[in-house]
């Protein structure tokens, strides 16, 4: 496989969903996400009870991927950073690592205290994935012996 | 890629379904997805011309059901088959974790569909996976139209590695959730495998 998968535990879950807290507070936004390359949604803040968040994350990516095969058709390797600028609202898209953090704003904020506090948090959340892709590799054992377990009757109750 | 959260005890994998121009692909999605109760799916967003040509993707969330207490969704992305979209075709194998190829089963399209099963596994090279070694099925669709050529003849000309072969009508739906389901469980089976 190209890729190993990405193995969310609750305690990196909880320091992404508190970054993406401060985030959200410090740039006024609307919503803020964490979604990965593929098109996964992995964490988000805001008010995202009504906003369909799934679609958002394919969207997202399949945006950066777009633009990045672009950046190499002229020679750059990616475009690190995307911000989309309606009338009132707009988004902002960072690639971390394997990742895209992803901020959605209005009125309230403005482009430029969003680029500069998402370029704050960058580090931070580029460590936490750091961190989860080496958890990720050390607990793979662990997590194949759970997998493991699943029977054929699993699989097919699904179906049923 | 399968994307496992343990803190909200989700399994997220991706299928992509491959296939010639006008093949059917999205009429795969659209059947799974008028046919699938609201509280199972999200959107189907299409990313499609004014032609209703594909030009980027389809894609549709489903949610199958729990496994060992983990929720499990699938994400169901078509590429566009026209052939002068391979950039995108590319883009949309990456993370991927199992693939249906739709060939059309009609005599004036086996070229169509020869060149696009070639097409798949160069893309999927590039993206660093091997088509031997991925959960995959083969769906032969248009099973319907009068000059489908018979099964086992496309079966010769297609099937690389023993994968399961489904006809279908995928308008109608037949076939469709049979071949969701095949390569669905090739996927979890993957993940036993680890």
């Amino acid at each position: 496989m190209a890729e190993t998968p990405i193995i969310m535990h609750e305690q990196q879950f909880q320091k992404i969903k508190s970054v993406l807290a401060r985030l959200f507070h410090e740039t006024a936004a609307r919503m803020v996400f964490l979604v990965d390359r593929d098109g996964q949604p992995i964490a988000s803040h805001g008010d995202v009870r009504e906003f369909d968040a799934t679609s958002f994350a394919s969207l997202a990516a399949g945006n950066v991927a777009a633009t990045s095969s672009m950046a190499q058709l002229i020679g750059e390797q990616t475009f690190p950073t995307l911000s989309h600028e309606g009338e009132r609202e707009s988004i902002y898209i960072c690639v971390v690592g394997r990742c895209l953090l992803c901020v959605v704003f209005d009125e309230r904020s403005t482009l430029g205290l969003v680029k500069l506090r998402v370029k704050r948090t960058f580090p931070e959340l580029l460590a936490i994935m750091n961190e989860l892709a080496q958890k990720t590799e050390e607990n793979r054992r662990l997590e194949n012996a759970l997998f493991a377990e699943i029977t054929d009757e699993d699989i097919d109750s699904l179906f049923s | 890629m399968t994307f496992i959260n343990y803190a909200s005890r989700e399994i997220n994998c991706k299928i992509v379904y491959y296939g010639p121009g006008l093949c059917g692909k999205t009429t795969n999605l659209q059947f799974i997805y008028d046919s699938t109760a609201p509280q199972s799916k999200g959107k189907l967003i299409s990313l499609a011309t004014e032609t209703d040509r594909t030009l980027f993707f389809d894609f549709m969330p489903l949610e199958l059901g729990t496994v060992r207490g983990f929720k499990t969704r699938f994400h169901l992305y078509t590429v566009p088959g026209q052939v002068f979209y391979d950039a995108s075709r590319k883009l949309i194998l990456k993370g991927v974790d199992g693939v249906v190829f739709v060939a059309d089963s009609q005599e004036e399209r086996m070229d169509a569909n020869v060149e696009s099963l070639y097409n798949l596994e160069e893309n999927l090279k590039t993206q660093g996976y091997d088509l031997m070694q991925i959960p995959y099925v083969l769906q032969l669709n248009k099973r319907d139209l009068p000059s489908a050529v018979p099964p086992e003849h496309l079966v010769e000309e297609l099937q690389r590695k023993g994968e399961p072969v489904f006809e279908a009508v995928a308008f109608k739906g037949d076939g469709v959730f049979d071949t969701l389901k095949a390569v669905a469980k090739q996927v979890l089976t993957e993940l036993r495998k680890g």
